[in-house]
């Protein structure tokens, strides 16, 4: 028998499967195909103070190594999702779920997360500082270490849930961005968040996606996510979220010797309905090609 | 929905760049007309949504435009191809509001959906007219099939090379009285169709998906009663809720 449970920031999770934000709303549209309780847990879509519609469409595009997304945060507030979102969660997840928070000013993720402190149902806080799409917020505070622990400490000072920050591929230098956010009391670090990206549309000759630019997801950024999530483990001491472009069991595990605690699945959960249940179903046979008892022990296997 | 695996077996030009595709296997999962399904296609990353024309019990029949790559790489799956699909995707026409005589008008492409809607509206026992608008004679296709079903047919074409000349709205206007609206095709057409309508209505969109089942939150569109996801709360909106 193998064992795949891992602890993340203290809480023990069956596997360390997490479908990412954004690619798997508040987990009613995949309760309906399997039961969800089998994820490590799941992160909800990104939610702000107010509600908010997103970006004009088109917001998706194509590319070879999988998708661009332009969403910008499409998300019903803070307000909805306690009071709608949570108790229909409840019936149909019955972990402890990592809540995604995003905002457009300090003040704003340190409102969010108050709200959300208090609320059982939330085992961790994943604080969004690397949303490509929209302006003014997101990745401004995830572009450089003094802004990202100026977020972080706020975040901190509200709750005393498990805090993890979600960084972007494009900070100059991710490993400062991550030791800043640890410094300043993250219990965890979660990476990558989309890349920016553009396609064209040759007939109009415009930009295909209204926003002009959007996230790039998919197996296409898998490398970079690999070689980003080793620069952090080597970085920090605290557990690292790994992501983007994991689509399966080898994927899982190659990211966990990267230096990743827990794995977060996106873009596969969006053209592969069952991709989470099926790396799951997987793990226990690919741990055993690879000779491997306890998933806990590849976490940071890779380095020296 | 549902997740299966489709095998072609018939792939076939039907006009101008629209094309047939059935497919046989599981189907169970469709259940109104103006569903969709969405499928893999090898070399694609995302898959590509495709109404659903018409459908039994173990057969599936599309109708689609070559419109860019994907669909383009559509027309090259051979008899025998199996192909992964998502079906029963979206929520469909409401067939209960018809009343006595609906309208059914298509545009394009946009005419697939109706076909299915038709001949179910038909097997009720209701009186259908259909208004179908094409660009010329040689891109009409599913015509002579809507007739076949005992469909009162206005054929209309943008340059006149059959049927009435002109738009599906200069159809509707020959037609006398209806008691409900159904509708797909391209968005300008919709709107001229909104405003040319009127009984309540049900009209079918399209916008670029990500996922095709509700998560992704990629084909989002404002209503009158807030956000909506065309893939999911649609593709069919009722007229009272569009806002333009």
């Amino acid at each position: 028998m193998v064992n795949t449970k891992v602890t993340l920031c203290g809480i023990e999770l069956d596997n360390p499967i997490i479908p990412a934000s954004g690619t798997f709303g508040y987990g009613y549209e995949f309760a309906q195909l399997y039961d969800i309780n089998m994820l490590g847990t799941f992160s909800f879509k990104g939610t702000t103070r107010d509600p908010r519609f997103g970006n004009p469409t088109p917001r998706i595009a194509e590319y070879a190594g999988g998708m661009l997304n332009a969403v910008g945060l499409q998300n019903p507030g803070v307000d909805a999702v306690i009071a709608e979102e949570l108790p229909k969660l409840r019936k149909v997840f019955h972990k402890p779920v990592m809540a995604n928070v995003s905002g457009f000013s300090v003040r704003e993720y340190a409102e969010v997360c108050e709200k959300l402190d208090g609320k059982e149902q939330i085992g961790w806080i994943e604080v969004n500082i690397s949303c490509p799409n929209v302006h003014g917020g997101g990745a401004a505070f995830g572009a450089d270490p003094v802004a990202a622990a100026e977020v972080t400490s706020v975040v901190r000072a509200v709750t005393k849930k498990p805090i993890i920050l979600k960084l972007s591929p494009t900070a100059a230098d991710i490993a400062a961005v991550a030791r800043a956010c640890e410094d300043a009391g993250a219990d965890g670090i979660s990476l990558i968040n989309t890349l920016p990206g553009m396609r064209i549309d040759l007939k109009r000759r415009k930009p295909l996606l209204a926003n002009g630019t959007g996230g790039m997801s998919g197996p296409g950024i898998f490398p970079l996510a690999v070689r980003m999530v080793y620069q952090v483990y080597e970085a920090v001491s605290i557990p690292i979220v790994g992501m983007g472009g994991v689509c399966t069991a080898e994927n899982v595990i190659e990211m966990m010797l990267a230096g990743a605690t827990a794995v977060g699945v996106g873009a596969a959960n969006l053209v592969e309905p069952f991709a989470c249940k099926s790396i799951i179903d997987e793990l226990p046979a690919v741990m055993e090609r690879y000779g491997i008892r306890n998933l806990k022990d590849m976490i940071g296997g890779a380095h020296g | 929905m549902k997740q299966v695996t489709l095998t072609v077996c018939e792939n076939t030009l039907l006009s101008g760049d629209v094309y047939r595709l059935c497919l046989i296997g599981d189907t169970f999962d469709i259940t109104a007309p103006g569903q969709f399904v969405n499928i893999k296609l090898n070399g694609f990353y995302l898959r590509r949504p495709i109404s659903v024309c018409d459908w039994e019990l173990g057969k599936l029949t599309l109708i689609y435009k070559v419109l860019g790559h994907g669909t383009n790489a559509m027309t090259a799956l051979p008899p025998g191809t199996r192909l992964d699909v998502l079906i029963g995707l979206g929520n469909g026409y409401d067939l209960s509001q018809s009343g006595s005589h609906p309208l059914l008008v298509g545009g394009g492409v946009g005419i697939s959906p109706l076909y299915g809607l038709a001949k179910r509206l038909v097997s009720r026992e209701i009186e259908v007219t259909a208004v179908l608008g094409y660009a010329r004679a040689e891109d009409v296709f599913l015509a002579n099939d809507f007739r076949a079903l005992g469909v009162e047919t206005v054929l209309t074409t943008v340059d006149g090379s059959m049927g009435l000349k002109g738009l599906v709205t200069d159809g509707m206007a020959a037609v006398n009285d209806y008691t409900h609206l159904y509708t797909c095709g391209p968005e300008p057409m919709l709107k001229a169709v909104y405003d040319a309508c009127r009984t309540g209505g049900q009209f079918s969109f399209e916008e670029r998906m990500g996922c095709g089942f509700g998560a992704c939150m990629g084909c989002t569109c404002k209503t009158k009663y807030g956000s909506k996801r065309i893939c999911k709360d649609g593709p069919v909106l009722r007229k009272e809720e569009i806002v333009w």
